[in-house]
């Protein structure tokens, strides 16, 4: 028996996502008196990969191959489900992030294994049965998933369970998955990298502005607070739409669905659409003119005030609490 | 090109939302229900596009009782030429995706698009399911999808970006906004949409893997703290010390 967590490197790192499925799939292994172990497919270096061992992983095990290093939902599914065989996991984790969206439903029918997609909460036992809590109908309610195949497959929301972490070290081993030529199916053609700023769906900050600032020339404050911060910015869907800010910016029902620590929304109404991709997160605060924009109603701090007389006061005063700690 | 686009019912996102049998169910009474944004906007007009440039055929396909068929016949409007629908109760994912496999499996479809996710459940599991039964390819997220010689380009989203890939049909793709802009369907296709194929099938087997035991709403609505915008400083005091986020 043991759990197995699908683990992502990306730029030389192990993916924040995955640190916080890893540290998932440890709390549930725990749970289970059994062994945590971690999967990585591709080739990163072994003294990267020991560092799971911070977040309870006891082995690491690494299809070390170049011909790996690309995501391949159909490529990865076969790779991963031997190596739950292999280690006999009953467990399967992967993060709810792009790859295992496609990654974990696959899984679930390779292997027959009941699927949770995003949970939010680590799952309760009852002998062979699971309940896993996840969000839905965008947040405004939650589920209790029931799972009582004998391997169950769960993606953990970003931002859920924050791994606390050890100074333990995880073994590494190297595996060889049995793949075939046709199981290769998708080629990397380029990259595009929004460089020099935080991604998004990682962000544990985020200031967030709409079409209260106005115009695209008033974002400067925006950025300077979220550099300030180490924050990420987004942006309502009506501004994206008007091209006053890139659409990967753009958080709600039809963009990014977000779940930082804390969101700051300036200038943002909070329609139930912008809600939709917000509401997971653990802190809002609101800064708006009008007391009765229904995004206060989802805040729990709120500023009724000008965003150009607010945010550049925010800045000062953030700026002052920095240094002072 | 043959092109499957699995369309699903979903409450109206400005719902208000209930669950009755002693939470165990969703409250349908009073709720209007739609296609699934993304299925519609994204999944089903890319598909239309791809048929009116190369020529070939759109089918939808939706598992679910009669009293989806408006939203059925909504997709035939948009443009879709032909319909299915399986008659059953679709109870989770696992079992709507084999029901959209079986039809699939007889068809050879080039290829199977379908939205994101549903606004319902936030799963996209459908599409993954679907793409493992067929033994096929599959990718998700995707803002642009061209076709040519069967082999499909893609822009896919990743942390931080987007990433350019190349995959030979037949292939599955999961929609996200950009792929398309939504059409309204116009008279014309309203009229045609009545006429046009709508096939009801029955369900193929029960397997299902996951029951929802429970559904609960948030505990009490949050309570905004105000802080007078003369006092921002207070606000950073909170944010650290209260609810220690800095």
């Amino acid at each position: 028996m043991a759990v197995l967590s699908f683990v992502e490197i990306a730029d030389g790192k192990i993916k924040k996502a995955s640190v916080e499925a890893a540290y998932y799939g440890s709390k549930v292994a725990e749970s289970l008196g059994t062994d945590s172990i971690a999967l990585v497919i591709g080739e990163a270096p072994a003294d990267l990969l020991a560092t799971l061992g911070q977040v309870g992983v006891k082995k690491v095990v690494q299809a070390n191959n170049a011909r790996f290093n690309s995501f391949d939902s159909k490529l990865y599914t076969k790779i991963v489900a031997q190596a739950a065989a292999e280690s006999g996991a009953t467990v399967v984790v992967l993060s709810f992030n792009n790859n295992g969206k496609l990654l974990a439903p696959r899984l679930s029918v390779k292997l027959k294994a009941g699927y949770v997609p995003g949970a939010v909460e680590l799952p309760v036992f009852n002998g062979n049965t699971a309940v896993v809590k996840k969000n839905v109908f965008s947040g405004k309610a939650s589920a209790e998933y029931q799972v009582a195949t004998d391997v169950k497959v769960i993606s953990v929301n970003p931002n859920s369970l924050p791994p606390i972490k050890g100074t333990a070290s995880a073994e590494v081993v190297q595996i060889t998955p049995t793949v075939a030529d046709t199981d290769f199916t998708t080629v990397v053609k380029g990259v595009d990298k929004i460089t020099g700023t935080i991604p998004l769906t990682e962000a544990e900050l985020v200031v967030s502005a709409g079409r209260g600032l106005k115009g695209p020339e008033n974002w400067g404050m925006i950025e300077e607070l979220a550099r300030d911060m180490g924050a990420a910015t987004a942006c309502s869907r009506a501004v994206a739409d008007v091209d006053w800010r890139p659409h990967h910016e753009h958080v709600g029902q039809t963009g990014l669905t977000i779940r930082p620590n804390l969101y700051i929304a300036v200038g943002i109404s909070g329609a139930i659409q912008h809600l939709a991709g917000v509401n997971g997160s653990k802190v809002i605060v609101v800064i708006n003119t009008d007391p009765e924009a229904p995004f206060f109603k989802a805040a729990d701090y709120g500023i009724v005030g000008d965003a150009f007389q607010v945010v550049p006061k925010l800045i000062e005063e953030y700026m002052k609490f920095k240094n002072a700690h | 090109m043959k092109i499957l686009v699995p369309i699903s019912k979903v409450p109206d996102t400005t719902s208000k939302i209930a669950f009755i049998e002693n939470n165990t169910k969703f409250n349908p009474d009073g709720v209007t229900f739609i296609m699934n944004p993304t299925d519609e906007w994204y999944a089903l007009v890319r598909a239309i596009e791809l048929k009116e440039k190369q020529g070939g055929e759109v089918v939808v396909i939706h598992v679910g009782g009669a009293e989806t068929e408006q939203i059925i016949r909504k997709a035939l409007a948009i443009g879709a030429d032909k319909a299915v629908r399986v008659d059953a109760d679709p109870t989770d994912a696992y079992f709507v995706a084999t029901q959209i496999a079986n039809h699939a499996k007889t068809e050879n479809y080039d290829l199977i698009i379908t939205g994101k996710e549903t606004i319902d459940y936030n799963s996209f599991e459908i599409g993954g399911m679907v793409a493992e039964l067929l033994d096929i390819p599959a990718v998700a997220l995707v803002s642009k999808l061209e076709v040519e010689n069967g082999v499909a380009t893609l822009k896919r989203e990743i942390e931080g970006g987007t990433e350019t890939v190349e995959v030979k049909l037949p292939l599955l793709v999961g929609a996200e906004k950009d792929l398309a802009v939504a059409r309204i369907p116009n008279m014309k296709g309203i009229m045609s949409a009545r006429t046009k194929p709508l096939t009801v099938v029955a369900a193929a087997g029960t397997d299902k893997l996951t029951t929802v035991v429970n559904y609960a709403l948030p505990e009490k609505a949050k309570q905004c703290k105000y802080v007078s915008p003369d006092n921002v400083g207070e606000l950073v005091r909170l944010l650290h010390e209260e609810a220690k986020v800095i």
